[in-house]
């Protein structure tokens, strides 16, 4: 069942998962939300999203500040018990959350943060092939205070991923590192997502992440999903230019900025 | 195109280098606000310079020794006290019971900041009536207590358990309560049982919280003590300074004095020991 216990949100059913882990046509979806609505006092912050995401594949959330991205990730996590609202949303059974901050426990060195809540007893040995993956093999007796902003990320990575999940909530993940080690974590995160074919949803409000790594972007606004935008993978790597661009000035326009041509 | 050249290594890795204690390192004077680099043995200074003050005070007659015995004297008394058995055998007495009233208070105060820091009918329960007993001083208990249970051990151990479980509620408490959400949450979402969570996010959580009131409970379980002995005993250290008040042996009180002072510093150092051994994730000030 659910990984979440209680609150509004407890998923209806599990999403059946094709056993290849392959994106299935028709009606299989990892993720199905049905008139998701969630206020925080008077106000209505969701007012009725309905989204669908399949097995294996890549979302990004676009929206602009505040309306509502990380309260239907939360929502999505469980993690939203005390908001009002009402709506039916189902996930998989295994869902990892990412947050903007690394989250690591301080009073836990990296492996132990890695391997927080596994029961199996390889537990460790998979910790240490998640932390492997993730370029910080060695550093497993390491406090997290004494990593850099970014091997932080990538252990909440590796924390996320050792539970090979069927769902990656990740709320603006890269939001606090540097330009360049935003794109080499971009890189990364493809690699492992290619790697465990989770069903992602991304929260991000940089336009050119969601296109370098989504399969389709979908923009909120007003509380609901205002445009869904399909990213072909010749779109995604820039290797059609013109498209790229044309993208990229869709979605601007989507959230409301003036497109700036690069 | 051709690449850049590639540099060869050299023999020794700078940072290996035997030398580099002895190469140039100049830096700029960055003002530093922090107290700096822990120092061992420092914390004997303190206790030192007192310990020479009484020494210069009596040896230049300053200090009568009718009012303060000297430290040699109070020294000679320790040796003989030491060689008739009498120091010794009171000290145990009292080291257990301070030792016994420690470990129950612990055991207490802790299962009770637990249970109230994690339940709302908990919290409700338990909080009042411990703030309640913290208005009460340890002393206005004693006469209740020899009430019921005589003058015998128990009640000697359960009013320095009573003095002992209060700080070590409210700082556990304060630490558990003071846990940052957001690794509540992140518990949630990688699944944590309930246990789990408890043993992973909120014991260590609140273990900062512990030592300091450990550290308060350690002191208050020699105040307690102290004041049980010499009220009503007939053993321990408190017992044999009460003796000899009554025979008027200012050595052997200064000497009881000393024995206390040792045993807090002692014990609070042994405290802080474990406590940064525990915390050694810990990045503060203390260092
Ligand atoms: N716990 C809360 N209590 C009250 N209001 C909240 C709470 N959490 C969110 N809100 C409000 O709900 C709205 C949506 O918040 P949310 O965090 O989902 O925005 P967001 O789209 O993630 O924005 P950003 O891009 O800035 O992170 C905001 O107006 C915010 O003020
Ligand atoms: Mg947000």
């Amino acid at each position: 069942m659910a990984t979440h216990p209680g609150g509004l949100t407890a998923a209806a059913r599990p999403a059946v998962v094709n056993p290849d882990g392959k994106p299935a046509s028709g009606d299989v979806t990892a993720v199905s939300v049905r008139d998701l609505i969630r206020s925080f006092g008077p106000k209505g912050v969701l007012n009725g999203v309905d989204l669908d995401i399949a097995p294996g594949e890549f979302v990004a959330l676009l929206g602009p500040s505040g309306c509502g991205k990380s309260t239907l990730l939360r929502a999505l996590a469980g993690l939203d018990h005390d908001v009002r609202g009402s709506g039916v949303i189902s996930v998989p059974e295994r869902v990892s959350v990412v947050f903007q901050d690394s989250r690591l426990l301080p009073w836990d060195t990296v492996l132990g943060n890695v391997t927080l809540g596994l029961q199996e007893h390889d537990a460790e040995a998979r910790a240490r092939k998640a932390l492997a993956e993730v370029g910080l093999a060695g550093r497993e007796k390491s406090w997290p205070h004494e990593l850099s902003g970014g091997e932080q990320q990538r252990v909440a990575l590796a924390r996320s991923l050792v539970r090979e999940p069927q769902l990656l909530l990740a709320d603006e993940p890269f939001g606090a590192l540097d330009a360049l080690t935003r794109i080499k974590m971009h890189g990364l995160l493809r690699d492992l997502v290619a790697a465990h074919r989770p069903a992602v949803l991304l929260v991000t409000h940089d336009v050119d992440e969601a296109i370098a790594l989504a399969d389709r972007i979908v923009v909120l606004d007003g509380g609901r999903v205002a445009t869904i935008r399909t990213v072909s993978p010749e779109v995604g790597t820039a290797a059609d230019a013109a498209g790229h661009e044309n993208l990229r000035r869709e979605l601007l326009t989507d959230l409301g900025v003036a497109a700036v041509s690069h | 195109m051709s690449a850049a050249p590639v540099l060869d290594r050299p023999a020794v890795e700078p940072h290996l280098d035997p030398t580099l204690a002895t190469r140039e390192d100049i830096r700029p004077a960055g003002r530093r606000l922090g107290p700096g680099r822990r120092r061992r043995l420092a914390w004997l200074l303190g206790p030192g310079a007192l310990l020479a003050l009484w020494t210069i005070s009596s040896a230049t007659g300053l200090l009568d020794p009718r009012i303060l015995s000297e430290p040699w004297t109070v020294v000679a008394t320790a040796g003989e006290l030491l060689a008739d058995g009498r120091l010794q055998e009171n000290l145990a007495i009292s080291a257990q019971r301070a030792g016994l009233g420690l470990f129950f208070g612990i055991v207490v105060g802790a299962l009770l900041a637990l249970l109230s820091g994690l339940s709302r009918v908990g919290e409700a329960l338990i909080d009042g009536p411990v703030q309640i007993k913290r208005a009460i001083p340890g002393l206005a208990l004693i006469p209740l207590l020899i009430l019921w249970f005589g003058i015998d051990e128990t009640m000697k151990v359960l009013t320095i358990t009573l003095g002992v479980f209060v700080p070590i509620y409210l700082q556990t408490h304060a630490g558990l309560r003071g846990i940052d959400l957001r690794y509540v949450e992140l518990a949630q979402t990688v699944g944590l049982s309930r246990a789990a969570f408890i043993r992973k996010v909120v014991l260590p959580g609140a273990l900062p919280g512990f030592f300091l009131g450990l550290r308060f409970a350690v002191t208050g379980a020699w105040v307690s003590l102290v004041v049980v002995e010499q009220i009503n005993a007939t053993s321990g250290i408190g017992y044999m300074m009460e003796l000899a008040r009554t025979y008027g042996q200012t050595n052997i009180i200064v000497l009881g004095l000393a024995v206390y002072g040792i045993l807090g510093l002692v014990s609070d150092g042994a405290v802080r020991l474990i406590e940064r051994k525990a915390l050694s994730w810990q990045r503060t000030l203390a260092g």
